[in-house]
């Protein structure tokens, strides 16, 4: 057993560290986080030439890492500076192409040259894939896609959109459109970063697979691992950030530091953050294995509710100053606390996570 | 990053658990895992055994008469007889007295005592607390007063567990009442049956007996029987007490009582149905998993970074916190799955085959009262936190 990075995730994690703590000072980040098209084009060539992109997929793909600790060691750093790149959808779009053999869209994402992103949840569907309406038709050789995909991460930012619809025979396929063919409406969420809404109608598609449950639930899980490890490095910035508010503000004549309640409050955040940090090693270590899907539900359910302790308290703490925008703590708080709704919440993971035990 | 044991680790697991399996009578097992209260027989017949093997004072080095193993080791140790269900180790005079006398006491001491805690000899307990002395541990006020060649003691302890089945007893003991509260406390080793010791026992919430009072009244007591330095023996308290953190994660422990937890939902019926298929009931034993989980990794990480060393204060504290949290919420689950019928007294259930809960179950509300102990004893959840703080804040 050996819980140290491996020379190489080190090196990508350090460069990452230092290129987003550089590139994305909070000022800029809140900026572009919020005005279309929420993320900074100009950087991304910059992150794939960093290897960012090609540390998401296994050497046999094209790239040079894929596994769990290779994910969430990207991710951790984004967390880090709440970076609003679109790198989950490419995240989860990437190992459906590499999974799927189609290598020409890996290496040009790899190398920075196309985005994509992953279309799966709706409205009335968001976490389980068995209940997509979205629904593919075929005619001849010609696939079209008909329906409405919402909270697409990344749309608005993608060449590719790679579709979840429900075939003619029952199941949930994966199609491929030009993202110019949809009816895209792009949007900043609160926690900054873009999503989108997707219209389709009868939108010509290429069909990559006519039964890709399995493959969109792998890529799916990928995504949470993901978060996970983004909330653990967003959790540990504004852990420390608390910890120097409540030493460096006075009140009563001495610094808030010295008061056992809030002593106290933060000790039980660092416990939390501590078990949010072990249940994502643990998931990671899981990633290829037969346990991942248990592992990853366990992990995304503790994240959602050390996440959101994490926030609330943090906001607490620092009193009137955590309520603006201006301080950078506020945002974590923000980003921490919606990150839980995103492929699905703590409820949701709590009921996988039951489904399994009870199988 | 690298999440498996090593084949060797797996060969020790085999080894452990081939042991246990040959070793252990199904009848002591059963007792252990219904909750019942082991006899001090039963204690000191499960110490002789490991002993057979040299598995006894797991933390001792080789050259005192311990296996020598790493945290990895104890850690895969520990989980293999919480899943037997063995009785637990009695840890006064093993994993508290044993480490201390270790790295303070005299070769002599170390000559006299320690072969006597492996056979069996001496039963030792602990006098740390006393009325006026819990958290505040330092403000303790049993007084040694030296008289020639002897300690003469007054005062008293409490909360001593299992101190009705000792031979001997670790104190601290103040020695001098000047200068700051910690530099007047000195660690002496007293014989239960001099003259002038009482023991008295206390019964607890459950109606269990396992802690008492004892009290000092001129207790004459030879200097040589002073661990370490006069008036320093508040170092040796918190190097205990740091040990005694160590193992309080209790995640094997918590593991079995998961294990047991699930078997007793599917077994139980509410509504016609298995009780683990009420979703309101199996989400808290499906959060309490995940805690588990996590905690189980935490464990390991500090295991595999202290690798053999006692853990650093802050983050034994956090896993003593966590994990008796963790625990307690357990103990509340099986409490609560069994509904009216963990109500018997667990006394009556047991020895009447009452059969209202299964027999495995029976003692649950016993067991979660008597576990309300785990977030008090061992320094206070409390107590966890400021050493925490203290670390994080650096004041």
């Amino acid at each position: 057993m050996n819980f140290n990075q491996t020379d190489d995730r080190r090196m990508i994690s350090d460069s990452l560290r230092r290129y987003l703590a550089d590139q994305y000072p909070v000022e800029h980040r809140i900026k572009i986080a919020y005005d279309a098209p929420f993320h900074d084009p100009k950087k991304w060539g910059e992150l794939a030439e960093l290897g960012i992109l090609g540390a998401l997929v296994s050497e046999d793909q094209g790239g040079f890492g894929g596994e769990g600790f290779d994910i969430t060691v990207v991710f951790e750093e984004f967390g880090r500076t709440l970076c609003p790149e679109p790198m989950l959808g490419n995240l989860m779009g990437l190992r459906l192409y590499a999974g799927l053999g189609v290598q020409d869209r890996v290496d040009a994402i790899i190398a920075g040259t196309a985005r994509t992103a992953l279309a799966v949840f709706e409205a009335d569907a968001f976490t389980d894939t068995s209940e997509i309406t979205t629904s593919a038709a075929k005619a001849g050789e010609n696939w079209t896609l008909s329906g409405r995909k919402s909270l697409v991460y990344g749309a608005g930012a993608a060449d590719t959109l790679l579709v979840a619809a429900r075939t003619p025979a029952g199941k949930i396929g994966l199609f491929e459109i030009g993202a110019s063919a949809a009816d895209i409406h792009a949007y900043s969420m609160i926690d900054g970063g873009g999503a989108a809404e997707v219209g389709l109608d009868n939108v010509t598609a290429a069909c990559l697979s006519e039964d890709a449950r399995e493959v969109i639930e792998a890529a799916l899980d990928a995504g949470r691992l993901a978060l996970c490890a983004e909330a653990v490095g967003a959790m540990d910035v504004l852990k420390e950030m608390t910890k120097d508010y409540l030493m460096q503000r006075q009140q009563f004549g001495r610094p808030i530091a010295t008061f056992q309640a809030l002593q106290h409050r933060l000790v039980d955040l660092s416990i939390e953050i501590e078990q949010a940090r072990s249940i994502t090693i643990h998931a990671a270590g899981t990633l290829d294995t037969p346990g991942r899907a248990l592992a990853i539900a366990k992990a995304k359910n503790l994240i959602g509710r050390a996440g959101k302790l994490v926030a609330e308290e943090a906001v607490q703490m620092h009193g009137g100053i955590g309520m603006t925008w201006e301080y950078a703590g506020s945002h974590y708080a923000k980003r921490l606390t919606m990150l839980d709704a995103q492929l699905g919440d703590t409820e949701d993971q709590l009921r996988r996570v039951m489904e399994l035990m009870a199988a | 990053m690298d999440l498996n044991f090593t084949p060797e680790e797996e060969a020790f697991r085999a080894e452990v658990r081939s042991f246990l399996k040959d070793s252990l009578s199904t009848e002591l097992a059963t007792r252990v895992r219904n909750g019942e209260e082991l006899g001090k027989a039963d204690l000191e017949g499960w110490h002789a055994t490991l002993q057979s093997r040299g598995w006894l004072a797991v933390t001792w080095p080789k050259e005192y008469g311990g296996p020598g193993w790493n945290a990895v080791q104890r850690h895969i140790f520990d989980e293999e007889c919480a899943m037997a269900n063995t009785p637990r180790i009695v840890p006064f005079g093993l994993t508290m007295l044993g480490p201390v006398l270790i790295k303070f006491g005299t070769e002599k001491q170390k000559a006299d005592i320690l072969p006597r805690i492996l056979d069996g000899s001496d039963w030792w307990c602990q006098g740390y607390s006393e009325p006026g002395a819990g958290s505040d541990l330092a403000s303790l006020k049993t007084r040694a007063i030296r008289e020639g060649d002897d300690y003469i003691i007054n005062g008293q302890k409490t909360w001593t567990t299992l101190g009705q089945y000792a031979d001997k007893i670790f104190c601290l003991v103040r020695t001098s009442t000047e200068g700051k509260r910690q530099e007047g406390i000195s660690f002496v080793l007293v014989d239960i049956d001099t003259p002038g010791i009482e023991v008295r026992p206390i019964k607890l919430i459950e109606g269990g007996y396992e802690v008492n009072e004892v009290f000092f009244s001129d207790v004459r007591v030879p200097v040589s029987n002073l661990v370490g330095v006069e008036n320093e023996g508040w170092t040796i308290a918190k190097f205990l007490l740091t040990h005694e953190r160590t193992g309080i994660a209790g995640v094997g422990a918590s593991t079995q009582a998961l294990h047991e937890l699930k078997a007793l939902a599917r077994k139980l019926k509410r509504r016609g149905k298995p009780l683990i298929e009420d979703p309101l009931f199996a989400a808290r034993i499906a959060e309490a998993e995940i805690d588990l989980e996590a905690l189980r990794m935490t464990n390991l990480r500090v295991l595999v970074d202290a690798s053999g060393g006692a853990a650093s204060n802050t983050i034994a504290s956090m896993l003593k916190i966590k994990g008796t949290v963790i625990r307690q919420n357990l103990d509340d689950l099986a409490r609560r799955a069994l509904g009216p019928a963990a109500a018997p007294f667990p006394l009556d259930a047991l020895a009447g085959n009452l059969a209202v809960a299964p027999q495995e179950a029976a003692a649950s509300a016993a067991s979660y009262f008597n576990n309300r102990k785990l977030s008090i004893f061992g320094g206070s959840n409390e107590i966890q936190r400021n050493i925490i703080a203290k670390d994080i804040f650096g004041a």
